[in-house]
């Protein structure tokens, strides 16, 4: 923190101070905002900050214009992305070189330098605006909104944007009753992955009584190919400590945990810097605001088990025990952490709560489809030309977010399949693409909304693959206290990999559906009771793909290994030796100028003569 | 006991509150590994079986048993970096360091770990060197990086920078950890 403050006794307090950081924020209009966010660090994002700073301290404009190091801005795909406020001109792809000039020319005399501009992959059109890019445009950024105009390292930023605001509302004009109520009637659904509504979750818990009670937030991000929960907590961490203060004044908890894991090292120490700053502010602590009301939030690093997702087994973790879940019930609203009535909400559900708080349920509601309200962060990445994090109204299609926000498939191939809802989800198919993605949609169709990775998959992906992918991963991560998911997931993982491997036979499929169903109704958490899903959503639309690996032999998608070959085109082959230098596996001969040949038996099949041939000469069938 | 080994089983007996698995923790992020005979000592302390100490141990990802190599290689598997081929690359380095998955070299140099998601989808496929994140990976660039760091090249920062190589193939920097 910039500025030291004193605690805050009052609400007044906190609306002066509040009124003086709006009115700094003001005089400091013009500011660099510089994706802070993983991918843009590792794209060189901090390189660019450090360097502008330097920048604006030897020209004397440190003072007046601002500089912020923010949380996602969006498209990872095109970063370290830069926005200068306030006219929001994006730039993309932003190197140190180039800092000097974007402070010269764009900051102090408004003009744009067109090489950094985003061209869009679609439209071909060159934009200067953030908000007229289709990425953009077609979003409704309500969660990510403030990621552009925070840092989120400075809970300054925060309050003058309205931030604790409606934790202020909470504690001085509602009940925990009508907080309660108010939640219940926006709709608000668990974004953790199984959707069950908050507003019933804090009401149940609410109900018991209890000399102590916990909320716990569920920043355990197991699903891979999701990266929402980071983001949010590294690009905003105290709209979801916020919902969390909220939360545990609605359901009378004294104490919160956020359970981070361990490999979000910048989200931990954001959270943990986040808290720091609460505390001293008097937001966190006994007596907050004069109101009577003690809360104290704590950070408790899981130690890397996907398992620990679910409720039981994550308080388990938290307790220092080994994360298995255990029968339910009791629920956790009655006997959770350390036996305590405890209510577990996912990272996103609590972001959504002062948005609910502030606007009220009914204009929330105005966004989404019938039974699934608000917006919904995805983690758009796989095979698609935008990869990035996307914020959208829960009821847009697969279509509208695949192909109008994330441009389509990369390299012109054809798109195939989307992967949503983790290993617990399923891979949907073209035919698919204009239905409406909302919990009900996305679970008919054999799949489930999950967390919010959306993967998305083209021709060259093998869903046969993808099925083994994920039973390798569940096989891995099923903590084995069932029987039917310890010893299922295996055997299906087996089954599946023979056909992989072209060693099946045709009533093998048969049998692989019905061992799925008997996982899917026997096993005793989530993990085991959806841990079939991926198998049995592929084979219900990818079934041909299936077939030809059973029957034919073959790979369509040219993935699977040993069903696959690389072979030399001696027409296109010009000899050139690279392909024969780069094997790691000897595998390729021919003199220099003549055409080359590869040894069946020497090839690993990694692809690298593919990868390096300049002439299009490797082929692959 | 070493007498370094006696003063951090003091420093962790102090924390009376702490859980099991956050001790742990500490004793992974100290020796990279958790010694056979300070789990013995927090059992006793904790007045724990050592049994239930053990499950805790090779229950969670984060901990090991055996020393980690000097330098760590991370491969993340998660599912955007495996549709964009995260599996070939995964096994171009175990084959160039001869060793699998959760394994370390004999000499101690290099360990070998395979992570669900780093949470860096964008990036697909990722490989983290020593805490240096290498997004956009292929057979061919990973073998090109690893040949340039076990052949000490690695002073002039990336090894693939300076073969003139385009723009973007591999870019690179060092995160900050926490």
């Amino acid at each position: 923190m910039n500025v030291l403050h004193s605690r805050l006794k009052t609400t007044q307090d906190l609306e002066k101070l509040r009124e003086q950081l709006r009115k700094n924020r003001e005089e400091k209009s013009t500011y660099l905002a510089v994706c802070g966010d993983t991918g843009c660090a590792v794209w060189g994002s901090k390189t660019v900050k450090n360097f502008s700073q330097e920048c604006l301290e030897k020209k004397g404009l440190a003072g007046t214009i601002g500089l912020k190091f923010t949380g996602c801005l969006g498209l990872c795909e095109s970063g370290p992305v830069v926005i200068v406020f306030p006219q929001e001109i994006f730039y993309q792809k932003v190197q140190e070189d180039d800092v000097e000039e974007i402070i010269e020319k764009t900051v102090l005399k408004g003009e744009v330098i067109e090489r950094l501009l985003y061209n869009d992959p679609v439209t071909g059109e060159k934009y200067i605006y953030a908000r007229d890019i289709p990425f953009y445009k077609k979003q409704q950024r309500t969660l990510l909104a403030s990621n552009w105009k925070n840092d989120p390292t400075s809970i300054e930023d925060y309050l003058a944007l309205d931030g604790y605001e409606a934790f202020e509302q909470a504690l001085t004009k509602m009940t925990p009753r009508e907080i309660i109520a108010e939640v219940k009637n926006s709709l608000l659904r668990g974004r953790g992955g199984a959707g069950f509504p908050t507003g019933a979750k804090w009401e149940e818990c609410y109900e018991v009584h209890a000399d102590q009670k916990y909320i716990i937030c569920n920043a355990d991000e197991g699903d891979p190919g999701a990266f929402m929960d980071r983001s949010l907590l590294e690009g905003n961490p105290h709209s979801v400590l916020e919902g969390l203060i909220i939360g545990g004044y609605a359901i009378g908890a004294r104490e919160g945990i956020v359970y981070i894991r361990a490999e979000y090292p910048t989200a931990v120490a954001k959270v943990r810097l986040a808290i720091a700053q609460a505390e001293e502010l008097g937001l966190l602590g006994e007596n907050i605001l004069g109101s009577g009301f003690n809360f104290k939030v704590s950070v408790s690093i899981g130690a890397g088990a996907f398992v620990c997702g679910e409720t039981s087994a994550l308080v388990a973790s938290v307790e220092g025990r080994v994360g298995e879940p255990r029968q339910k019930p009791p629920h956790l609203a009655e006997r959770g952490y350390l036996n305590k009535p405890t209510v577990i909400n996912n990272v996103e559900s609590l972001a959504n709560i002062p948005y609910i708080i502030r606007h009220g349920a009914v204009s929330y509601c105005l966004t989404g489809t019938e039974k699934s309200k608000g917006t919904k962060i995805f983690s758009l990445v796989g095979k698609v030309l935008n990869t990035g994090l996307v914020e959208v109204p829960l009821g847009m299609t697969l279509r509208e977010i695949i192909f109008e926000i994330g441009g389509g498939i990369k390299n012109g191939k054809q798109f195939k399949a989307v992967q949503t809802g983790g290993p617990s989800g399923g891979c949907l198919p073209a035919s698919l693409l204009d239905s409406p993605t909302d919990f009900e949609e996305l679970s008919a169709a054999g799949s489930m909304m999950g967390s919010g990775g959306m993967i998305v998959m083209d021709e060259e992906t093998c869903m046969v693959d993808i099925a083994r992918y994920f039973l390798r991963f569940l096989e891995d991560e099923s903590c084995g206290r069932c029987f039917s998911c310890r010893e299922g997931i295996s055997r299906m993982l087996e089954m599946v990999e023979d056909i992989t491997r072209g060693e099946s036979s045709p009533g093998q499929l048969d049998l692989l559906r019905e061992l799925a169903h008997v996982v899917k109704d026997s096993s005793l958490c989530g993990l085991g009771q959806t841990a079939a899903n991926p198998v049995l959503a592929t084979i219900r639309y990818f079934e041909d793909e299936y077939l030809a690996h059973i029957l034919e032999k073959r790979c369509p998608a040219g993935v699977c290994r040993e069903l696959i070959q690389f072979s030399i085109n001696e027409e296109l082959c010009q000899g050139c030796g690279l392909c024969l230098k780069k094997c790691p596996g000897e595998a390729i001969r021919g003199e220099k100028k003549q055409p080359h040949a590869i040894l069946g038996d020497k090839c690993t099949k990694c692809g690298i003569c593919l990868e390096t041939c300049k002439y299009n000469a490797v082929l692959k069938s | 006991m070493e007498e370094r080994t006696k003063t951090d089983l003091e420093n962790l007996k102090k924390q009376n509150g702490s859980s099991v698995v956050s001790l742990l923790q500490e004793v992974q992020e100290k020796y990279n590994y958790l010694p056979e005979e300070l789990l013995r000592e927090i059992a006793k302390e904790r007045n724990i079986p050592l049994m239930d100490i053990y499950s805790v141990a090779t229950f969670y990802k984060a901990f090991s048993l055996s020393p980690k190599g000097k330098h760590k290689v991370v491969t993340c598997s998660g599912t955007a970096c495996h549709v964009r081929g995260s599996e070939k690359v995964t096994r171009e380095i175990s084959r160039t360091l001869g060793i699998e998955s959760g394994h370390t070299t004999e000499d101690g140099l290099y360990s070998l770990e395979n992570v669900s998601c780093l949470g860096a989808c964008a990036l697909a496929p990722l490989v983290v060197i020593d805490g240096e994140y290498h997004g956009s990976m292929t057979s061919a660039k990973i073998l090109e990086i690893l040949n340039g760091h076990t052949a000490g090249k690695k002073e002039n920062g990336c090894c693939c920078h300076d073969q003139g190589k385009k723009e973007n193939d591999c870019r690179q920097v060092s995160l900050p950890r926490a």
